[in-house]
C-alpha cells in the first residue's frame, strides 16, 4: 500500500484551454521553476498570458503546517524561516535544495494547455524473440493492465528476464498514444537498459535520465529514469512501470514515493517489478488490494540455486589473525580445483578491505570506489576469477556461470530481500544454469532461513504450475 | 536535536554530569565537525595564509607596493573540498541556515582576532542582480553572527562573478564598488572568501578615499 498515504494532489489543475503549442510535449508534466524553464522571458509571459501556463505556490501552508510540494517534505526543522529576498520572512525546504530552493514566495509554472498529442506508434516492437510460457503468463497481465489502466505486482524470481516480458505491454502502451516512465532506484539499472530498449523500440524517443546523464527530457514519449528524476514531474505518464521497487534508496524515501504518485496521471497504470517485495506490497498482494502475477522460473527453465547454510563460527576471531575461516578457506580452495569463478558478498567495506589483503591483493569493490565500473566490467570479461563486494552489487547486475559465497550471512545487513537477490546471482546463464550458493556463518539469522524459504517457495511454486 | 549538516539525529552521550546541569546541545555532529579545518599554526600577519614561519607572503608584498589599504585580513576556516561542498550548498543553492555551521566559531575566532569593540562592520555587497538570484548576501549572514555594529556601507556596480575569473583577470578588473555612507571610523569588511584579495582591496581603497582611517578584513574562508 505504498500509495496510500494521504497524498492529494488537488493543486496540479487541469488544462485551462484546449489551446495546444509546439511547446506542449517539451512543458507537460513538469513541474517548472521559473529560472529553469527553456523558453525566453518573452515567450513565458505569452504563454502565461494565453493560460498555457499558471503559476501554482510551491510550498503549502496547511493547518496542520508545511508542505514542499516538490518532494512532499513536512518535516518542520527542514522547512525554516528566513529572511527572504522578497522582503518578507519567507519559509524555505532544505530537503531539495539541490534542485533549486523552495521558498514561501515561489511558484511552480504548470502547462495548462491542451495535453500534448503523443504518438500512436504501430507494431513498435522489433525484438524477435520467444517468451517462455511463464514470461507470457507476466506479459499478457502487464498488456491487460495497460489497456485498463490498474495497477500491478510482478513479482518475478532474480533472472526471469523481466524486461522481455515488459515489451507486449510497452508496445501496447505505445499504440495506445501514451506516455511512458520506467524508474528504478539505481542509475546503474537505468544505464543498463537505455541500450537493450532502444534497440527493441527502435523508432521511439527514450530518454534516460540520471543525476548527470547526457540525455534531456526534451519531451521524450518514452523515459527511463532514476526514482529521484520524478521529483521534477507532476501527472506526466500514463503508464509507470518501478523496477526493483524494494530497492534502496527507493523503499526508504517518502520523497520519492510523493514523487512518483505525482507524476502519474490521474488515471494511468502502474506496474511494480520486483523479486523481493517488502512487507507492505507483499501484505496488499496477499489481501488482494493489488493485482499480482508471480514469474516463478527463470528464462532458462531451470530451478533457483538454493542456499547452503555453513557454520564458520571461528569468523570472528580469524580475520585479525589475517586467516580465513577454515569452511570458506576450504571451500575457495575447491573452487580454485575446479576453476570456477567466485564473487563473495561481505557486509562491511572494511571487511572486504582485510579480505582483500589476507587473500593477496584480490579485488573488491564498495560504493565509494571510484573504479567499481571497471573493476565489474573486469569481473565480467573473466579477467579475474574472484571479486569481493559489499551488498552494491547484490541485484541488476549478471555474470554468467558464477558462484557465491556470502560472509557472515548473519549481519544485520543482510536481511533477506538482500540474501534472495544474492543467491540470485548465481547460474544466471542458460550454458550454466547451476551455481553452488553458500552462507558462512556464525549462528544463522531469521532472514537467512526466510530467503532459504521463499527460494524453495518459488522452486515449488515453479513445479507446481508447470504440471 | 539532528545535525544541521547531515540530519542524523544525535543523542547525547548520558553521564553524571548531566545529571546535575543540562548539557548545551551541538548544532552539528561530531563526525561532521572533524571535517571543519580551522586555520591555525602559523600565517602571512597580513592575509592569514598558512606558511612554513609566520611572514609577509610575496602576495602581500607585492600588495604593498600597488596599494597599502587593507591593513589585514583574518579568516576562519581552511579551504578543503569539505568547505567548498559547505559554501556551495550554503551560497550557491541558498541553504541560508547553514551559517549556523560556522556561527560559534565565527564568533570565538572574531573576538580573538578584533579584540577591541570599536569598529563597523562591512559586509560585501551583491550586485542587484546577484542578489535577486540569491535571495541573501552571504557576507551579511556573517556579519549578522557578531555583536558589531553593521553598515551598508558600499554598493556595487558591475556583476561579474569573481569565481569564474582568473587571477590575472581579476587584477586587471577595475575597482566596482561606490561609497553610500563614508565611515570616518575603523572599518572591518567582512566576506565570505579570501583568494587573491582582489575585492577586498577595491573595497578597502574606495572606504579609505572617501576618509576611513583603518580598514581591515574578516573572512570566513582562506582560499
Amino acid at each position: 500500500m505504498i500509495f496510500s498515504m494521504s497524498m492529494s494532489f488537488d493543486w496540479i489543475p487541469s488544462p485551462l484551454t484546449s489551446v495546444s503549442s509546439p511547446h506542449s510535449s517539451k512543458l507537460a508534466g513538469r513541474l517548472w521553476l521559473e529560472a529553469n524553464l527553456p523558453l525566453s522571458t518573452e515567450e513565458t509571459a505569452d504563454l502565461i498570458e494565453k493560460g498555457l501556463l499558471t503559476r501554482v505556490p510551491a510550498l503549502e501552508s496547511n493547518w496542520w503546517g508545511r508542505r514542499c510540494r516538490r518532494c512532499g517534505n513536512t518535516t518542520e526543522r527542514l522547512i525554516v524561516p528566513w529572511p527572504c529576498g522578497c522582503g518578507q520572512t519567507c519559509h524555505y525546504c532544505r530537503s531539495c535544495i539541490e534542485m533549486g530552493r523552495i521558498s514561501s514566495c515561489t511558484s511552480f509554472l504548470l502547462w495548462t494547455g491542451a495535453d500534448p498529442d503523443w504518438h500512436q506508434h504501430v507494431d513498435a516492437c522489433a525484438w524477435t524473440g520467444q517468451l517462455t510460457p511463464f514470461q507470457q503468463q507476466g506479459a499478457d497481465r502487464i498488456v491487460d493492465t495497460v489497456e485498463n489502466q490498474g495497477r500491478l505486482l510482478v513479482w518475478a524470481v532474480c533472472g526471469a528476464g523481466k524486461t522481455e516480458m515488459l515489451f507486449p505491454g510497452l508496445e501496447r502502451a505505445l499504440a495506445l498514444g501514451r506516455r511512458i516512465c520506467l524508474a528504478t532506484p539505481r542509475s546503474d539499472v537505468v544505464r543498463e537498459l537505455k541500450p537493450r530498449l532502444q534497440q527493441a523500440f527502435p523508432h521511439v524517443d527514450i530518454a534516460a535520465l540520471y543525476g548527470g546523464s547526457d540525455d534531456v527530457d526534451d519531451g521524450a514519449q518514452f523515459i527511463i529514469a532514476t526514482t529521484h528524476q520524478l521529483l521534477k514531474y507532476a501527472r506526466a505518464f500514463d503508464m509507470m512501470i518501478i523496477d526493483e521497487v524494494d530497492a534502496f534508496p527507493y523503499h526508504s524515501d517518502p520523497k520519492l514515493h510523493f514523487a512518483a504518485a505525482r507524476s502519474l496521471k490521474r488515471h494511468a497504470s502502474l506496474i511494480y517489478l520486483t523479486a523481493t517485495p517488502r512487507f507492505s506490497l507483499k501484505a496488499s498482494s496477499y489481501l488482494k488490494k493489488l493485482p499480482t502475477v508471480f514469474v516463478p522460473e527463470r528464462y532458462h527453465g531451470h530451478p533457483l540455486p538454493v542456499p547452503r547454510f555453513l557454520a564458520a563460527f571461528d569468523t570472528k576471531a580469524s580475520f585479525p589473525k589475517n586467516q580465513l575461516p577454515k569452511t570458506f578457506n576450504d571451500w575457495l580452495h575447491q573452487k580454485k580445483n575446479e576453476k570456477r569463478r567466485v564473487i563473495v558478498f561481505v557486509p562491511t567495506i572494511k571487511m572486504a578491505e582485510t579480505l582483500a589483503a589476507i587473500l593477496d591483493g584480490a579485488v573488491y569493490v564498495h560504493s565509494e570506489d571510484a573504479e567499481r565500473k571497471e573493476k565489474v566490467q573486469q569481473f565480467r570479461d573473466k579477467e579475474i576469477s574472484l571479486l569481493i563486494t559489499t551488498t552494491i552489487l547484490e541485484r541488476g547486475v549478471t555474470f554468467p556461470s558464477i558462484d557465491v559465497a556470502v560472509i557472515d550471512a548473519g549481519h544485520l545487513v543482510f536481511d533477506e530481500a538482500a540474501l534472495v537477490q544474492i543467491a540470485g546471482r548465481a547460474g544466471r546463464s542458460a550454458a550454466d544454469p547451476y551455481g553452488d550458493v553458500v552462507f558462512f556463518h556464525s549462528g544463522k539469522s531469521s532472514a537467512m532461513v526466510r530467503a532459504r524459504e521463499a527460494i524453495q517457495d518459488m522452486n515449488r511454486r515453479a513445479r507446481k504450475e508447470k504440471r | 536535536m539532528h545535525c544541521l549538516w547531515c540530519d542524523e539525529e544525535q543523542v547525547p552521550e548520558v553521564v553524571w554530569t548531566t545529571v546535575l546541569a543540562p548539557r548545551k546541545e551541538k548544532v552539528v555532529c561530531e563526525a561532521c565537525a572533524s571535517q571543519f579545518s580551522v586555520l591555525q599554526g602559523s600565517q602571512c600577519p597580513r592575509c592569514a595564509r598558512p606558511m612554513e614561519k609566520a611572514e609577509i607572503c610575496s602576495d602581500c608584498i607585492r600588495w604593498q607596493e600597488q596599494s597599502a589599504a587593507l591593513k589585514r585580513n583574518v579568516s576562519v576556516y581552511e579551504y578543503n573540498n569539505w568547505m567548498k561542498d559547505v559554501i556551495a550548498k550554503w551560497k550557491y543553492r541558498g541553504d541560508y541556515v547553514l551559517v549556523g555551521l560556522f556561527k560559534d566559531q565565527i564568533v570565538s575566532s572574531f573576538t580573538h582576532a578584533f579584540p577591541s569593540k570599536e569598529a563597523f562592520l562591512v559586509p560585501i555587497p551583491l550586485s542587484e542582480e546577484r542578489l535577486a538570484e540569491r535571495g541573501f548576501n552571504q557576507a551579511l549572514a556573517i556579519a549578522e553572527c557578531l555583536d558589531l555594529p553593521i553598515e551598508q556601507a558600499l554598493s556595487r556596480i558591475n556583476s561579474e562573478k569573481q569565481s569564474k575569473k582568473t587571477r590575472a583577470d581579476r587584477m586587471r578588473s577595475t575597482n566596482p564598488f561606490q561609497v553610500i555612507l563614508p565611515i570616518k571610523q575603523p572599518v572591518i569588511l567582512v566576506d565570505d572568501i579570501y583568494t587573491t584579495g582582489r575585492t577586498l582591496q577595491f573595497a578597502a581603497e574606495a572606504l579609505v578615499r572617501e576618509g576611513c582611517p583603518r580598514v581591515e578584513a574578516f573572512t570566513l574562508v582562506r582560499g
